[in-house]
């Protein structure tokens, strides 16, 4: 057990290092900074000054191992737009992308459970079929575009939200949060909405199948012959027990939200750090373009090692085969 | 009395896939041909749409009741052919060639649909753009856009998938897992956030989105058809094949490669639905395709900013576009794995 944590563990250290090498030198070749750093007249000897104050002037190479060992101490570049530390900024984006996450997470569980276990209630009905179906557009519809129906019905027309931006915010730790206010959480219910759409679906899967699963026990048809209400054998005994599969995925998914917040913080006008990543890659600042793609990689390769090792001892079967990187 | 299984001829085994192939080969040719400054070339787009029914007639033969079992699959097949056939045929469909500057008037920038020109001699059904683009000339283009870029990805992605998977299989030992353990590193990132780190290191252009998008989608087929290959490796035909004393060049080419590829054609459809999801939302985020050659996603955003003040036509009507197509693929591909892979049914 503990020869598979410790070479686990050198796996995830090796592909956060192949990541970075792939990262900076693909990062390095977008654009050339000097060129938005520098006014188009500044004179030859500014420009040399500028490249050397950056260190553009050494080998690549030597910028690399630069790279690596200030990363390694946590500094990963100033960004040449905001003029601040790269990490700094989007340490300051990310509590507006997680909370918009964990709402979002909330939303697809009060959505996709109630239609998943419904739908597997009704499996052979038409209800049960038009929840599948409908899940398979949940699936399949780009999140831009449910975020933009979205706004044009609730924003638009209708004018009971907000549209974009984010409102006001409470001061919890130091960290500024949109979710315990209540104008904040306005502003936060349309993009956590087309955030949760691709969960609720997945869920609402889940739910169905796991159901479908359930009701077949011998537990429901004690209950069934004890003479409980079918709504309470479908939302107390059957949930309890579909319950941890689900919350499991779903927590394997939060990584993959943070993912699409990109999307659904662009459409919004949310201040993530998704959105900062597309303004960041749209004025070519390099830095912060490289230290949120390193710092999404340190966090999956989190999430995969957690899982791996929680996979580990629930499971000691996996142990034999290894799992993924 | 049990009764006995009927047994598969081999010819159906060994050739099943080859027209399959070689009409996947003949619409990438074509691409190639069509794929000219404005897809000028007029033979070349009947010549796709022949590829493209001959496909899809090759994968339901036999079994079009089946298929055909409801209005629902009507409407998903009747509308796909459409699409594709407005697509092909933007050129001589659509009022307006929206890339020509001199067939357009600024002066009618952002008029509301069913305006017409100053002299009346064309009508914007679906409005305009702010450059005085016809809306619906534009969603011609772009569809044609979205569904080319998603195709040769999916097919270029798929081949390479294949190549590998089949390779990893058959090579076993450490090839395999460092093979697979590429695919899995891969497959344990969202495709979305490896679409954009790609897209974010080669800028946008129309290459460097299918090349991004072949990137990020080769490890799926991979691990798919390895998973197939590995099954199939040790069925009894391939023991025959290799009693036989035929080369393994040929089993692996005529035995085991076609028997490989069925499963992958229903995956294929619901995953060319995918790429446009996912190239229009590169697009949408201004990564995606360049401006001289937009895509479905990317009218949506030109139009997203003039959204709020009430001007919906812009992107809302490239928005419905997005949707015939995607859903209507995948409501095929649905239909599809239904009637093909009869397992697979719930």
């Amino acid at each position: 057990m503990l020869v598979y944590l410790l070479r686990r563990i050198a796996q995830s250290i090796f592909v956060a290092l192949a990541m970075m090498v792939i990262v900076f030198f693909g990062i390095y070749m977008i654009g050339n900074p000097v060129d938005i750093l520098i006014s188009p007249d500044a004179t030859p000897r500014e420009i040399e000054e500028t490249m050397a104050r950056f260190g553009f002037d050494q080998p690549i190479y030597i910028q690399f191992l630069t790279f690596v060992g200030n990363a390694l101490q946590g500094d990963l570049g100033r960004s040449f737009v905001h003029g601040e530390s790269a990490v700094t900024l989007i340490l300051h984006y990310m509590p507006a992308t997680l909370e918009l996450a964990a709402l979002g997470l909330i939303f697809s569980v009060l959505i996709g459970i109630p239609l998943g276990v419904y739908a597997g209630y009704k499996a052979d009905r038409w209800q049960g079929r038009a929840i599948m179906t409908g899940s398979i557009f949940g699936f399949s519809l780009p999140n831009f575009w449910v975020g933009m129906l979205l706004i044009l019905i609730f924003a638009v027309e209708l004018r009971w939200l907000p549209s974009t931006g984010r409102g006001d915010t409470v001061d919890v730790f130091g960290i500024r949060l949109s979710i315990f206010s209540e104008n904040g959480l306005q502003y936060m219910i349309l993009p956590a909405l087309t955030l949760a759409l691709y969960k609720a679906s997945l869920v609402t899967r889940l739910a169905r199948a796991g159901t479908q699963e359930a009701l077949v026990q011998d537990y429901v048809k004690f209950a069934r012959a004890k003479g409980v209400s079918e709504t309470r054998i479908l939302f107390v005994h059957v949930l309890k027990n579909i319950m941890i599969p689900i919350l499991t995925v779903l927590g394997l998914e939060l990584g993959s939200m943070i993912a699409f917040a990109v999307v659904t913080e662009t459409v919004f006008a949310w201040p993530g750090m998704g959105k900062l990543l597309i303004d960041s890659i749209l004025t070519l600042d390099r830095p912060v373009i490289v230290a949120y793609l390193m710092m999404t990689v340190l966090i999956f390769i989190v999430i995969n090692l957690v899982v791996d090792i929680v996979y580990t001892i629930l499971d000691p079967r996996v142990r034999v085969t290894g799992g993924a990187g | 009395m049990t009764e006995m299984p009927t047994p598969i001829p081999l010819r159906d085994r060994t050739v099943d896939a080859l027209p399959w192939l070689v009409t996947a080969a003949m619409t990438l040719a074509t691409f190639a041909l069509a794929f000219g400054p404005d897809w000028s070339s007029l033979p070349a787009r009947v010549l796709m749409l022949i590829g493209f029914v001959a496909i899809s007639a090759h994968l339901l033969r036999g079994r079009g009741r089946q298929f055909f079992n409801g209005p629902v699959a009507y409407v998903a097949a009747g509308s796909l052919l459409l699409l594709v056939v407005l697509a092909l045929f933007a050129n001589e469909i659509a009022p307006q060639n929206p890339y020509d500057l001199r067939q357009l008037d600024i002066m009618d920038g952002r008029l509301p649909p069913g305006s017409t020109t100053f002299d009346g001699a064309m009508t914007y059904h679906l409005g305009t753009d702010e450059q005085g683009r016809d809306i619906l000339s534009g969603i011609l283009y772009g569809l044609r856009v979205s569904l080319s870029v998603a195709i040769i990805a999916t097919l270029v992605a798929m081949a390479i998938g294949v190549v590998v998977g089949i390779y990893a299989a058959w090579a076993g030992g450490r090839v395999e897992t460092i093979l697979m353990r590429l695919v899995d590193l891969q497959l344990s990132f969202p495709s979305i956030l490896v679409a954009l780190m790609l897209m974010a290191a080669f800028g946008r252009g129309l290459d460097k989105v299918v090349i991004a998008l072949i990137i990020v989608q080769w490890a799926y087929y991979a691990r798919t058809v390895r998973g197939t290959a590995l099954s199939e490796a040790r069925k009894e035909y391939i023991d025959a094949a290799r009693g036989l004393g035929l080369p393994v060049r040929r089993i692996i080419f005529r035995h085991l490669l076609p028997n490989c590829i069925p499963p992958l054609l229903v995956i294929s459809t619901v995953q060319i639905a995918n790429t446009i999801v996912l190239e229009s939302s590169l697009s949408f985020l201004g990564v995606g395709v360049p401006i001289t050659r937009p895509s479905l996603g990317l009218l949506i955003a030109n139009g997203y900013d003039y959204m709020l003040s009430g001007q919906y036509w812009m992107s809302m009507y490239p928005g419905v576009a997005l949707l015939a197509i995607v859903a209507s693929i995948n409501l095929v591909g649905d239909r599809l794995r239904d009637t093909l892979n009869p397992r697979l049914r719930k």
